[in-house]
């Protein structure tokens, strides 16, 4: 197991050696690679520079922080990480594939193999179960209901829901759901585990109880990248990485960063 | 996504909201139950007509001659005018053909008016069909005489004023009573019943049962008017097989008695149960036609409702679009899911107007004469409808939800 991987990518300059040059695939210890990664929108006329050049590497079982204010570019950056929005300009190496020209379908396949999703307001279907829920990546992955259903349960388990499996989401506490959510973003046994504000809408509490889930996760060599706005919550990684602007603003261990925020 | 995952998905969609599934698919029922229904209905006149109307009223190997169709539609003005003008049928006719059968071949004049009848017990009632017929009559009708007997050939040589009588004929003027012996009066004219026939049913509503047969040399035919305009001269060929050559005979004579030159087309037609048969088939072919345009013109309908139902369900499910693309579904995956749902729909609608146009041909067959028949093509093709409404009330939504922008799609309450 690798506690973080010990390259110096503290300045602009360090980073753009350690991604690489365009076109070439990188070196084969980073799951993620982003070289100069750029996202616009058009807002009504008016466009919004939500990434201006983002060059980030990510190694395998790394457990990552993305940390900005709103405005900074996080959720986007997160957005073209999970294959759900692709970027204008710049590369995105995702486990030694080019995913940044990939078209809509090849980039749903991705998803459902290579990522699995935590989503703040957990993104479950109301209407199934706890384990239908988690079995629902499995079925696009096109596996048989038995194969599934025995995966899903294992998942679950991992989470500590065996007993709640029959629930459905509205009968499941905040705490509860969110394990439920992390149990099917790593049913598929994805390359990462990306969450956005994974404890956005958890108590305190209950918040401290996911960071442990995640924790456990990561010891066992699980690579989790987490989204969040808050310095707390970003400080449970081994390396926080900050945005502002659309920029990379700093990319520190964890000690670095705790000290610097004086937490 | 398996097609499987995708139906199981649609029914417990479906199940979760019954009432609403139940009216979405409304219009697809009933347009299908009445599809059914209608070609059940037409398929059953068809079994009717062809077993019991061409059997009862012509006969076996049985051709009339006659001036022009008595069964006949789409006639145009100019047609029936060319008609009017051909050369009436004659007692002689019937006679010349007699003289050029063979032997095997069977032949009767026939002749028939609508009579008022009077009885000592009953002055008028129902219209008497009253026909007047040479003796053979019967035995090519197949009529069965149930009580007393029928005419004979010397009843026909001396004009006797006997006649044989239906049922209901008999059950009116003589009412609790024997007929036999009896004096009915036919358009006052006296004649004595010596016979009863078998109850003959109907045709198309006409009873068969209020005919009255009479002798072709008694005063019958003068009463019909059978003198100088004869309704037919009846043939019957041996068997099938002669039937044909028989014909041929027939008009070879009646061709050479009016005169035709070899370019002429006959001026006299010979209306088989073949024949009729064609002009129903006709008949059929538009009821057929109308029967599946008025449900069409239901089903486009019916599409519409489940199009719109299929929008409103992808506006409502936008978010678990978005999250089911998240974990991975692809475009084809979320359009399977949502034709499936839309076609699911469809085809519940569909089996549910089976069962109901099965039920209501059921019903119209046991309320009416009409042996409705639900015919097996018209269940496979509402099948096939009810996929085909499926498919494409659902191919606009469905199409709508796959290009869903996932990110956008999750965002949505």
């Amino acid at each position: 197991m690798q506690e973080t991987i010990d390259v110096p990518m503290h300045t602009t300059a360090e980073r753009k050696i350690v991604v690489g040059e365009a076109g070439t695939p990188p070196d084969r210890k980073w799951v993620i690679v982003t070289r100069g990664i750029k996202r616009e929108y058009d807002m009504g006329g008016e466009v919004v520079r939500a990434l201006r050049g983002v060059d980030l590497a990510i190694g395998r079982n790394e457990y990552v922080a993305i940390m900005g204010p709103s405005g900074s570019g996080k959720s986007t950056l997160m957005n073209v990480i999970g294959c759900l929005d692709t970027p204008n300009a710049g590369e995105y190496w995702l486990n030694g594939t080019l995913v940044s020209s990939m078209t809509d379908d090849q980039l749903a396949r991705i998803r459902n193999k290579e990522i699995g999703f935590v989503f703040q307001t957990f993104n479950l279907l109301p209407r199934a179960t706890a384990l239908h829920n988690v079995e629902l990546p499995l079925v696009y992955a096109g596996i048989g209901a038995d194969e599934r259903k025995r995966r899903a349960k294992e998942a679950l388990e991992r989470v500590q829901l065996d007993n709640r499996m029959d629930h459905r989401p509205n009968e499941l506490s905040g705490g509860q759901r969110q394990r439920v959510a992390i149990a099917r973003a790593l049913v598929n046994k994805p390359s990462i585990l990306l969450a956005d504000e994974p404890t956005g809408n958890l108590d305190s509490a209950t918040s401290e109880e996911i960071m442990r889930v995640f924790e456990e996760l990561s010891n066992t060599g699980q690579t989790v990248i987490m989204v969040t706005h808050e310095a707390d919550i970003a400080a449970h990684a081994r390396r926080v990485v900050v945005l502002r602007d659309g920029v990379i603003h700093s990319d520190d261990r964890r000690e670095v960063f705790t000290q610097r925020v004086g937490l | 996504m398996p097609i499987f995952e995708a139906i199981v998905l649609a029914l417990k969609q479906i199940r979760v909201q019954k009432l609403k599934s139940f009216f979405t698919l409304l219009g697809v029922t009933i347009s299908v139950m009445f599809l059914i229904a209608v070609v059940s209905i037409v398929e059953g006149m068809a079994k009717y007509v062809e077993q019991d109307f061409a059997a009862k009223f012509l006969g076996v190997n049985v051709f009339n001659v006659r001036r022009f169709p008595d069964i006949n539609t789409d006639v145009t003005e100019a047609e029936w005018r060319a008609w009017q003008r051909r050369p009436r049928i004659t007692p002689q006719d019937g006679l010349a053909i007699r003289d050029a059968l063979p032997p095997e071949a069977r032949w009767a004049l026939h002749d028939v008016t609508w009579a008022a009848g009077t009885s000592e017990f009953r002055n008028g009632g129902p219209q008497i069909m009253a026909q007047a017929v040479t003796p053979d009559f019967f035995r090519i009708k197949d009529l069965v005489v149930d009580k007393g007997r029928a005419f004979t050939d010397q009843d026909d040589r001396l004009g006797s004023p006997v006649v044989v009588i239906g049922t209901e004929i008999a059950e009116h003027y003589f009412p609790n009573l024997d007929p036999l012996g009896r004096e009915l009066k036919i358009n006052r004219f006296p004649f004595t019943v010596i016979g009863v026939l078998e109850k003959q049913g109907s045709v198309f509503g006409m009873s068969l049962d209020r005919q009255v047969i009479a002798p072709f040399g008694s005063q019958m035919s003068n009463l019909t008017r059978a003198r100088f305009n004869l309704y037919g001269v009846v043939v019957q060929a041996d068997n099938p097989a002669a039937l044909e050559n028989t014909k041929e005979i027939v008009r070879e004579v009646m061709r050479r008695r009016h005169g035709l030159r070899p370019a002429q087309k006959d001026d006299f037609v010979f209306e088989t149960s073949e024949s009729a048969l064609t002009q129903w088939n006709s008949i059929r072919q538009f009821l057929v036609l109308a029967g599946m345009v008025l449900p069409a013109i239901g089903l486009v309908v019916g599409a519409i409702v489940i199009m719109n139902i299929m929008l409103v369900a992808v506006a409502e499910r936008t978010r678990e679009i978005g999250i089911r693309k998240s974990i991975g579904a692809r475009r084809r995956d979320i359009l399977a899911q949502f034709l499936a749902e839309s076609t699911t729909l469809s085809m519940l609608g569909a089996a549910l107007g089976v069962a109901l146009g099965i039920g209501l041909s059921q019903a119209v067959a046991a309320v009416s004469p009409l042996p409705a028949t639900v015919a097996p093509w018209s269940i496979v093709m509402a099948v096939l409808i009810g996929a085909g409404v499926g498919i494409g009330a659902g191919a606009y939504p469905a199409s709508r939800a796959a290009k869903l922008d996932p990110i956008f799609a999750m965002r949505q309450e």
